[in-house]
């Protein structure tokens, strides 16, 4: 925080700041709940996790220059969420891209109607999924968060977020109308 | 058998991340590609699912109101030595609560309304308008309370090593007047309690300094359309503040005075 009574403009300057704070970035609260609860698989965490990102927000906001809020407040809250899952969890780091994908049938959309219709189902089949194909559909479907927008989040080249949606959207589809693995009873230990 | 455009370009489509002229060009494709044209539908049921089945979760209830608190907490303890000037009837400067925890943002914000220097008598028009526009102040976003909260087991220890005094919180919801949190606040200088009423949809701020002079009798005025009564008794001096009508301020003054 730093400035003590005697850097009264740093001190002016910080009341503006918090009222721009609570306007500007806010309002994004239950943005940055949610991509923290679907990160970590459990609301508890995502709680945790996502008041301390609020507020290394709050502390890092003189250092946003404008621009896309939203996209920034949740770059912070998903630095948070993987520092805490390499800490707490590693182990679902470590497993992330080594499946290997191959092209498959496809799921009929039918098959998929069924499947997709269950909301536990859904939430059980994305939380099986490696972190960083969960957050890219969390960002996309759920938060509507353009292609430029989920590259600014994930630190992703722009190019490759197409790719990691297909991947990802592939592996829900295989994760929604295949028999659950071993690995998707782990995720759920949660629940 | 398979097509590579269904592991690529179709998400791009769906997404609507495609230039006028790829969209196109992968519409063209689609005529002639079952197995795209298949994805394509599978892609959009799963969205749809996705979307329809309420997965977005918002924060719990409280989140917010517990980060307020966090941050809003002062960030560090700074001794203010301020030479304090005399208020109203006080013909000498010398208060006696000079070591108080400052507000860091508090200290921000108010701290170009410090006037240095200022001794000799004040008016009570003039303690009135610095703790109208104190009031004023509060009333912008995110500036009324510190510490939110109707309950006065909470507010009351909040201000414990925040200022040096002991300022009497009473909730008085059972008199309509519910307690909505407190605050600190620097009026002409000094730091002073604040607690936070509502009234219907009114909010009163009721200031509250200690004093070593004898009780003082109330006295009421209005300032800018806002009304306020001042008075003190058994050592603490209190200014309360409102849009609310007179009768209701001095019913809240009898409340406080028992």
């Amino acid at each position: 925080m730093g400035a003590g009574v005697e850097g009264k403009d740093l001190d002016v300057l910080d009341s503006q700041e918090r009222v721009r704070f609570e306007q500007l970035v806010l309002p994004h609260l239950d943005a940055a709940f949610n991509l923290a609860r679907w990160i970590l698989r459990g609301r508890n965490d995502a709680e945790d996790v996502a008041q301390e990102a609020m507020l290394r927000a709050f502390r890092f906001f003189r250092g946003f220059h404008g621009g896309d809020v939203r996209a920034w407040l949740l770059q912070i809250v998903r630095n948070s969420c993987y520092t805490w899952l390499e800490k707490n969890r590693p182990m679902e780091l470590s497993t992330e891209f080594d499946e290997e994908l191959y092209p498959q049938p496809g799921a009929t959309p039918e098959s998929l109607a069924i499947a997709g219709d269950n909301r536990e189902r859904l939430t059980r089949a994305l939380e099986a999924l490696p972190p960083r194909s969960r957050e890219v559909l969390v960002l996309r479907e759920l938060e509507g968060c353009s292609y430029k927008e989920i590259a600014a989040i994930t630190s992703m080249p722009i190019g490759t977020v197409m790719s990691a949606l297909a991947r990802a959207r592939q592996r829900l589809e295989r994760a929604l109308t295949q028999p659950t693995p071993a690995r998707s009873l782990e995720a759920n230990r949660e629940l | 058998m398979s097509c590579e455009l269904t592991q690529s370009v179709l998400h791009g489509y769906i997404d609507g991340e495609l230039d006028a002229a790829r969209a196109a060009d992968f519409e063209r494709h689609l005529i002639a590609c079952p197995q795209c044209t298949s994805a394509l539908e599978a892609q959009e049921t799963l969205r749809a699912s996705i979307q329809q089945t309420g997965l977005y979760e918002r924060a719990p209830a409280g989140f917010r109101r517990k980060l307020e608190e966090q941050y809003r907490a002062p960030a560090q303890v700074a001794p203010q030595v301020t030479p304090l000037p005399v208020l109203s009837r006080l013909r000498s400067s010398n208060w006696q609560w000079l070591a108080v925890a400052a507000g860091f943002f508090l200290v921000a914000v108010l701290s170009w309304r410090l006037i240095p220097g200022l001794t000799g008598n004040h008016s009570q028009t003039e303690l009135a308008s610095a703790i109208v526009d104190a009031h004023l102040r509060s009333l912008q976003p995110g500036h009324l309370v510190d510490v939110i909260s109707t309950d006065q087991h909470t507010v009351k220890p909040w201000f414990d090593g925040k200022v040096d005094f002991a300022p009497p919180v009473r909730d008085l919801a059972g008199d309509g007047f519910p307690l909505q949190g407190g605050r600190l606040d620097v009026v002409k200088g000094h730091q002073v309690a604040v607690l936070v009423y509502g009234r219907r949809k009114h909010v009163i701020n009721v200031f509250i300094w200690p004093t070593a002079q004898p009780d003082l009798k109330p006295q009421s005025g209005s300032q800018l359309g806002y009304n306020w009564v001042h008075w003190s008794k058994g050592g603490m001096e209190m200014c309360a503040v409102s849009d609310v009508n007179s009768p209701d301020l001095d019913v809240l003054r009898n409340l406080l005075s028992e």
